[in-house]
């Protein structure tokens, strides 16, 4: 009997709960017009990305074909110019910038990580179709299709050149900014690449002025220096650089046998053309041979050290996540450290989660991290004692050519090549 | 070194070629386990496969080209929305759905609710662009409508209406002018993680009329 008591004690409080609830939801009922008025309907403007999406996909494939076709096959300065001015105009201030293959590699890996987030299929398009044309025919997509190389290429006034060691070097940035921006995806803290993409700003004529400020320099740098974002700091360039090392195709500067007159070694703003390496002597191969083996032993050492130092940084990278600076600010509100609250430690009270169950996400998010920086912190170590080996390595080299790695597939050297123009007269000719 | 004959590869090419087919299959199986697990996810109903994602049992991150949206459940008005938009004019504006509205005289989205003197003056007013038409239906009811080339999606009316109101005015992000940015800014900034995907051929989150 006490039972059914509580029973109906505690529908009734449901009841009554459950109507307070209702009332919050509308306090004033909304009204029936005497006058025969009718509720407006609520306007829902629809996105044009779902129609886009797949026209874009279309587009990629498009550019990337012809783009192969005029870097290998037409061997035209002009329109590979053309298309990438094509590029600039549609993927760029067209569709403004989003979503653009260096960034699909964060949603790529997030779908690696985050249990709950699948790729769309465009995005999956946009991510592999660049890098299995790359496999295949060289960086013919940073030529003329990538809206932020075809920004670069345009403003490229005077190029002066990069000196060998110093382009090296700054590559550390890429392959760090590839690492951090990996890292940030697979922990779901944020996207990296797009929050600092340079030029976005300018393809959509609007955006925040750091950002603006950021892309502007580099712009101004372009004017000098050739593509600086693709060499220095373009996440994708870095993937590209190793697989176009194996691709099958590749740009030749002379579509013939190099007559060594030197004219192409200028043209190329990007430094990637190699010039014939002469014959080591024996002193220089032994030399080469002792570092090779010192090095060999120093790259575990560079790993190891990288590590270490990924993991002293942990708590740092960490920060980047909302949920670990909510925990860290909500933990500062409790003990009394700071004053007031913000407007997330607020929203986070309503739902009425308890504290220590966000420390203890916050902390599985930090531990997430102490693993990812040590990975990180090897990854760059591998890749500076990669770099140091790969100097230290002879390889035989007779006539001029693009640097498989570096080369852009610009197609500037064509034009300086009296064999080319030799060939094209014969052509015209016939 | 020795001359190379034309159908035996050196070694050289034999290793790049041997690569090149690892590569290729190393991007196949990235290709191939992404859309398997988007598979999975839609089997397992957390994505449908055509229609509104309403029987997820959270707003669906789906392999279906997908946009960004707020829901109005976790929205806290805080204000980001008109600042952190990467448009100068931000793709969040605030959206009426009238069935909720109870049409108040006084309406505390649309007057401030600390006035000088409780009043219908237009001093009154909450909203600082001057976004809110308000026009006489019958006695005692006022409609309420945003003027959507005037608002700049900062929520102050927003919050009125939930603190006093039936809640009928909240934030949504307009796809008409909405980018579709890959990382949101504003979800980045977002306090209270109310930024969601969803699918991009239903993508508002309208409070339904008598939402319970």
């Amino acid at each position: 009997m006490i039972r059914f008591r509580y029973i109906v004690i505690g529908l009734a409080a449901v009841l009554i709960l459950g109507g307070l609830v209702r009332a919050a939801e509308s306090r004033f009922p909304p009204p029936e017009f005497e006058n025969g008025h009718e509720f407006p309907q609520t306007t829902t403007p629809q996105t044009r990305e779902g129609v886009f999406a797949y026209i874009d996909s279309i587009v990629l494939l498009g550019t990337l074909g012809l783009a192969t076709y005029l870097a290998l096959k037409k061997r035209r300065r002009k329109a590979i110019l053309g298309l990438t001015v094509f590029s600039l105009l549609y993927f760029g201030f067209y569709r403004e910038g989003c979503i653009c293959p260096i960034g699909a590699i964060q949603n790529v890996t997030m779908s690696f990580f985050d249990p709950l987030y699948a790729v769309p299929i465009v995005v999956i398009i946009f991510f592999l179709l660049p890098l299995i044309f790359t496999l295949f025919f060289g960086r013919t997509f940073c030529s003329s299709v990538c809206p932020l190389g075809a920004i670069q290429e345009i403003v490229l006034l005077k190029p002066i050149s990069v000196p060998r060691w110093l382009e090296s070097g700054l590559r550390l940035f890429a392959y760090l900014y590839l690492g951090l921006a990996i890292l940030f995806a697979a922990t779901g803290s944020a996207f990296l690449i797009c929050r600092y993409d340079p030029f976005v700003g300018f393809f959509r004529l609007s955006g925040n002025a750091n950002i603006l400020v950021f892309g502007a320099c580099f712009l101004i740098v372009g004017m000098f220096v050739g593509r600086p974002y693709c060499r220095f700091l373009c996440p994708l360039g870095v993937i590209f650089r190793q697989i176009s090392r194996i691709s099958k195709k590749r740009v030749t500067i002379t579509p013939d046998e190099c007559i060594k007159c030197r004219l192409c070694e200028e043209s190329c703003p990007y430094g990637a053309i190699q010039k014939p390496a002469e014959q080591w002597t024996k002193e220089q191969y032994k030399k080469s041979k002792i570092r090779i083996a010192f090095l060999l032993i120093l790259l575990p050492v560079l790993i190891f050290l990288g590590g270490m130092i990924g993991k002293s940084v942990k708590n740092t990278l960490a920060q980047m996540h909302p949920t670990v600076r909510l925990a860290e600010r909500v933990r500062m509100e409790e003990t009394g450290q700071v004053e007031g609250t913000t407007d997330a430690s607020d929203a986070f009270r309503t739902t009425g989660v308890e504290n220590v169950e966000l420390y203890e996400q916050a902390s599985n998010i930090r531990q997430s991290f102490g693993l990812g920086g040590i990975l990180l912190g090897a990854f760059l170590g591998f890749i500076i004692g990669m770099k140091l080996i790969l100097v230290s390595v002879w390889r035989e080299r007779k006539d001029y050519e693009a640097d498989r790695a570096s080369c852009f597939a610009c197609g500037r050297c064509f034009e300086y090549c009296p064999v080319e123009h030799k060939k094209r007269n014969e052509r015209k000719q016939q | 070194m020795a001359e190379k004959s034309p159908d035996r590869p050196d070694r050289r090419q034999f290793l790049a070629e041997t690569m090149r087919y690892a590569a290729l299959g190393v991007f196949g199986a990235i290709g191939g386990i992404t859309l398997a697990k988007r598979h999975r996810l839609v089997k397992e109903g957390l994505c449908t496969e055509d229609g509104p994602c309403s029987g997820c049992s959270q707003f669906v991150k789906c392999y279906r080209p997908q946009v960004w949206q707020i829901d109005p459940y976790k929205c806290t008005a805080c204000g980001n929305c008109a600042t952190h938009c990467v448009l100068e004019e931000s793709a969040v504006k605030c959206v009426q759905v009238y069935p909720i509205c109870g049409y108040c005289k006084i309406c505390f989205g649309f007057f401030e609710p600390n006035p000088y003197e409780i009043d219908e003056g237009a001093e009154n007013q909450l909203c600082p662009t001057g976004a809110i038409l308000r026009e006489f239906i019958e006695d005692p009811y006022y409609e309420y409508t945003i003027d959507e080339s005037l608002c700049i999606g900062c929520g102050k009316c927003v919050k009125g209406c939930n603190t006093f109101g039936n809640g009928s005015f909240f934030l949504q992000v307009r796809h008409d002018r909405c980018e579709n940015c890959n990382e949101c800014a504003i979800a980045a900034a977002c306090p209270s993680d109310a930024f969601v995907r969803v699918p991009a051929d239903n993508p508002y989150l309208l409070k339904k009329a008598g939402h319970s």
